[in-house]
């Protein structure tokens, strides 16, 4: 799972090139083959908008009392799952589908640290994540009203949920990619609790209107925590009344979301497999 | 380091099935070196281990002076490998492709020098998705070799080739060959055995029942010769003798006269057949044959 260690017979050839340049060109690759699939791109960019449309139009009410708005409420949840989406479930698809096709063993076979094939997933998770947000913020913006925050606080705040999120997300996918027996069924068997897991964690459906035994439930995973991060970032203080809690726990969402970037480190590193099961 | 590779009393066995039972090989460097056998006999995996994709039970394997089951980015720099089937990196473009490969190497080959010489200048900008078997497999050849490995390996390289495209890829593969690199194939074309190869092994049941070169393996270029004509067919030690009495016999020509010394192909089915039969445990539809003992 670490890079493997330097080599001990010196050659009196030029250097292998170094870990960092080896990783940059996975991300560029990675990054590249990601945009080159097109259905998936667009699907990808279009699903939080289409969301975003559909409940701002069901729900135009603003939460009584509190001045937050309904695109302020959604924009926050639908970062938080296009995070998810893009770091969890297509990550975790994408790299079932490397080990089903032989990416994964051609590349073991190659004078790469392992670690660049994580890094270049990681990182074509990061620039693909960055545009989504970004084109859902100016949609939110130029269409549902939303007014971006003034303060470099929330934006600060913004940036650690963010790549804390991110991280999260993308370890938990690749520990999650070998659940799945084959390429063919990673689909199902990793979308399946990134559903259950976007409607218990505020991101369909308010958190205070669930029972409080899902609201447990939802507490453990990251993707509840991720959202009200965001939340904290759109709506302000004047949205924390709005919280189950009364408060947004910021210091427990940064817990939260590193104990389970430590906890997805150490089950990619215990778990992972380069071999499809067909290769025994 | 004597020898590119070096395997003694090599064993695998995945659950009930002994796939390798102590398989010795040596294999010299700048060498063309050929492993036959049926499915299931256990090349495929010895050439595995070999590759360091797997590990193994036991006996002592070096290849390039290191053990294959600790490999490192400086051994896996000098070894090229091109896989059984390959359907990955199907977005890039060919030219894309190699360019990225290259950037794992400390020297590695031009790749529009490369896309030359395994003839896909054509297809450079062509997505690898969109290419042909034999096209792909060329790319496939083309990654293996693009950081100048020393030694090469080829599972089954040619499998699902038209005739043109083998013969092709031969003339490529000989090509490197002539410039050194040490080249191990599996293959179940035993023309092509005999076209590449310096020397073959034949594996079966896990072992290597026979080893040499292609024109005197198991006693080919000494066996019968055999001479057959419109009217009969003999095998004798001396087919010259016998021509000469035929073309008495007919006064001048023979009709459909042909001298044939045993095949590769002969050898190769004979070699197996003369083994025992399997002691059971091993999967129907493989090609079960015993061993040599």
């Amino acid at each position: 799972m670490t890079a493997t260690p330097a080599a001990v017979v010196p050659r009196a050839a030029a250097p292998l090139p170094s870990p960092l340049r080896i990783a940059l060109a996975r991300a560029a690759v990675e990054t590249k083959v990601l945009f080159r699939e097109r259905d998936a791109v667009v699907f990808t960019f279009a699903l939080p908008i289409v969301f975003l449309v559909l409940f701002a139009s069901i729900f135009s009410d603003s939460a009584e009392g509190t001045g937050v708005t309904v695109a302020q409420l959604y924009t926050a949840g639908l970062i938080g799952s296009g995070v998810m989406g893009t770091g969890f479930q297509n990550l975790g698809i994408g790299i079932a589908g490397d080990r089903e096709d032989g990416t994964l063993k051609r590349l073991v076979g190659l004078p790469m640290p392992r670690a660049a094939y994580f890094i270049g997933k990681i990182a074509s998770v990061l620039v693909m994540t960055v545009l989504q947000v970004a084109i859902l913020l100016a949609i939110a913006v130029l269409f549902y009203g939303l007014e971006l925050p003034a303060e470099v606080s929330a934006w600060a705040t913004f940036a650690w949920v963010f790549v804390l999120g991110v991280s999260a997300a993308s370890v938990l996918g690749i520990a999650i990619s070998g659940l799945p027996r084959s390429g063919k069924s990673a689909t199902a068997v990793i979308t399946l609790p990134f559903v259950v897991l976007q409607f218990v964690s505020g991101v369909f459906i308010p958190i205070t209107a669930l029972p409080d035994w899902l609201v447990n439930v939802a507490s453990i995973f990251p993707l509840k925590w991720m959202c009200q991060g965001f939340r904290s970032v759109f709506q302000g203080d004047a949205g924390a009344a709005l919280e189950l809690t009364g408060s947004y726990e910021l210091g427990k969402i940064a817990l939260v979301l590193a104990a389970w970037l430590v906890g997805g480190l150490v089950l990619c590193a215990t778990t992972f497999r380069w071999k499809g099961r067909r290769d025994g | 380091m004597k020898h590119a590779i070096r395997v003694r009393g090599l064993t695998k066995r995945y659950g009930e099935v002994q796939a390798v039972a102590g398989l010795d090989l040596d294999i010299e460097h700048g060498e063309v070196f050929a492993v036959l056998g049926p499915n299931g006999a256990g090349k495929s995996t010895t050439v595995e281990i070999l590759e360091g994709y797997r590990k193994r039970d036991a006996g002592e394997v070096t290849v390039l002076g290191q053990d294959p089951a600790r490999p490192t980015r400086e051994w896996r720099s000098r070894i090229g490998i091109v896989l059984q089937t390959a359907d990955d990196r199907a977005e890039l473009t060919v030219r894309e492709t190699l360019r990225h490969f290259a950037a794992y190497y400390a020297d590695p080959r031009d790749p529009d020098e490369l896309m030359e010489q395994v003839g896909l200048t054509e297809s450079a900008g062509k997505r690898i998705r969109q290419l042909s078997g034999g096209q792909r497999r060329r790319v496939d050849v083309a990654l293996g070799v693009i950081g100048r490995p020393e030694l090469l390996f080829l599972d089954e390289p040619t499998t699902g080739f038209d005739p043109e495209a083998r013969r092709r890829f031969w003339e490529l593969i000989e090509g490197l060959a002539h410039d050194g690199t040490t080249i191990v194939l599996t293959t179940h074309y035993l023309e092509e055995a005999e076209r590449l190869a310096d020397r073959v092994a034949v594996v079966a049941r896990g072992r290597v029942v026979a080893e040499g070169d292609p024109a005197t393996l198991g006693g080919r270029a000494s066996a019968k010769a055999r001479v057959s004509w419109s009217d009969g067919e003999l095998e004798t030690d001396n087919p010259t003798a016998a021509v000469l009495e035929l073309s008495r016999r007919y006064d001048g020509e023979i009709p459909a006269l042909s001298v044939a010394r045993p095949t590769l192909e002969d050898v190769y089915l004979r070699l197996i057949d003369s083994a025992d039969p399997p002691a059971g445990g091993v999967p129907e539809t493989a090609v079960t044959i015993g061993s040599a003992s």
